[in-house]
């Protein structure tokens, strides 16, 4: 279950700096691992978020094998219109999400 | 070099020295009896209280604590129909919102048919194999842990009452029993430390004082929800002692220990710990 949840104020007002949070269900399995047999766990991480205000991005982060579990990223942004915040997260085995919120800018 | 061969010649000193040792060692013994006591009630603190400003932040806040994910699964699962039966949690108890308020705070608790008392994970797995003829969960299974979470997640805020009467004392005093016993080839008992030494450090972490209150909860050193048996699974292997397999007797009962050893505190599952 690709679970997401992500914290987006429901409104600010215009120029204000708003806190985004987002928080991903995810093993971030290293490749580094092995099993008790010796085999190697093969990797299995998110590689990349995106994060588009209104369509334009605003936001970028990838991902590597020394990051925990089910990543937590917080991150700022300017409140300039009103609109739609959406989240991309994308990695490896096909794994894919994505969230959006809403926010009223006055 | 010198001083203290000299020091070791003279046998009076010499006697004296081991008088004086006797007795700090007489006197380290009764200190440690008095210290086994049960922890006052108003000193009883939860984990919650020993651990860091950014990890209480991160329990605190629904969308930062990781243990939600479990619980958005849960919830999920609640009202998904399973079993021969078809059946959803759901159909049954309708709104875990206000049919399961209050509800995880009382187990383990008495079950009439296995006349003994069974934990939340144990209770959700009868309900699957009796009412929805489903196969049951396996112990720290991912549906297990986000059904459990999601029912302690409405028992927040909730202080715990486990019920003991005629039925579930002897279960108490086992699992009291288990507690204080000395195991493993560290010979340590649960109270050794959880008891005696808590708010002291081991291996540079605080020694909390074992209460039970925010189970299941999300372990950043597991990178994942785990249930009260798994904690106590792992202070075992710590101790070097067998640990007994999950679901078994005595794991619940020290479990019902452990709760009614922390009555009256409120429960924050789902809890964050380091």
């Amino acid at each position: 279950m690709a679970r997401v949840v992500v914290n987006v104020p429901a409104s600010a007002k215009r120029g204000e700096l708003i806190e985004i949070k987002t928080l991903a269900a995810h093993t971030m399995e290293t490749g580094f691992r092995r099993t008790q047999l010796g085999e190697l766990i093969p990797r299995d991480i998110i590689r990349s978020f995106v994060c588009a205000y209104n369509g334009e991005e605003i936001f970028r982060a990838g991902l590597h094998p020394a990051i925990a579990a089910n990543p937590l990223l917080v991150f700022t942004a300017v409140a300039t219109e009103s609109g739609t915040i959406t989240f991309t997260w994308s990695g490896d085995n096909g794994y894919s999400a994505t969230q959006s919120a809403a926010i009223t800018v006055v | 070099m010198v001083r203290r061969q000299r020091l070791f010649r003279d046998p009076v000193r010499r006697h004296h020295r081991r008088l004086r040792l006797r007795l700090a060692v007489l006197l380290l013994g009764f200190v440690g009896a008095a210290f086994a006591a049960e922890i006052p009630p108003a000193e009883r603190r939860s984990g919650y209280e020993f651990m860091g400003r950014e990890t209480r932040a991160m329990q605190d806040d629904e969308t930062t604590n990781p243990g939600m994910l479990w619980v958005l699964d849960g919830e999920a699962l609640w009202n998904r129909k399973a079993g021969a039966a078809d059946r959803a949690c759901a159909d049954c108890h309708g709104d875990a919102r206000a049919s399961m308020n209050g509800v995880a705070a009382r187990y383990p608790a008495f079950d009439a048919t296995l006349r003994r008392p069974v934990d939340l994970e144990q209770r959700i797995n009868a309900c699957r194999t009796d009412r929805q003829k489903a196969a049951s969960l396996a112990f720290e299974s991912h549906e297990l842990l986000a059904l459990s979470a999601y029912l302690a997640r409405q028992s927040r805020g909730t202080p715990i009452a486990v019920a003991i009467d005629d039925r579930t004392k002897r279960f108490l005093d086992a699992g009291r029993e288990t507690f204080h016993r000395r195991q493993g080839q560290l010979n340590l008992s649960c109270a050794n430390c959880h008891d005696d030494l808590w708010g002291r450090k081991l291996a540079g972490t605080p020694i909390p004082q074992a209460h039970p209150t925010g189970y299941p909860l999300y372990r950043l050193e597991w990178q994942s929800l785990g249930s009260l048996q798994r904690r106590l699974r792992n202070c075992l292997n710590g101790m070097r002692a067998e640990a007994p397999p999950f679901g078994s007797p005595e794991l619940v009962d020290l479990e019902l220990y452990l709760m009614w050893r922390a009555r009256g505190m409120k429960l924050e599952s789902p809890a964050v710990r380091p």
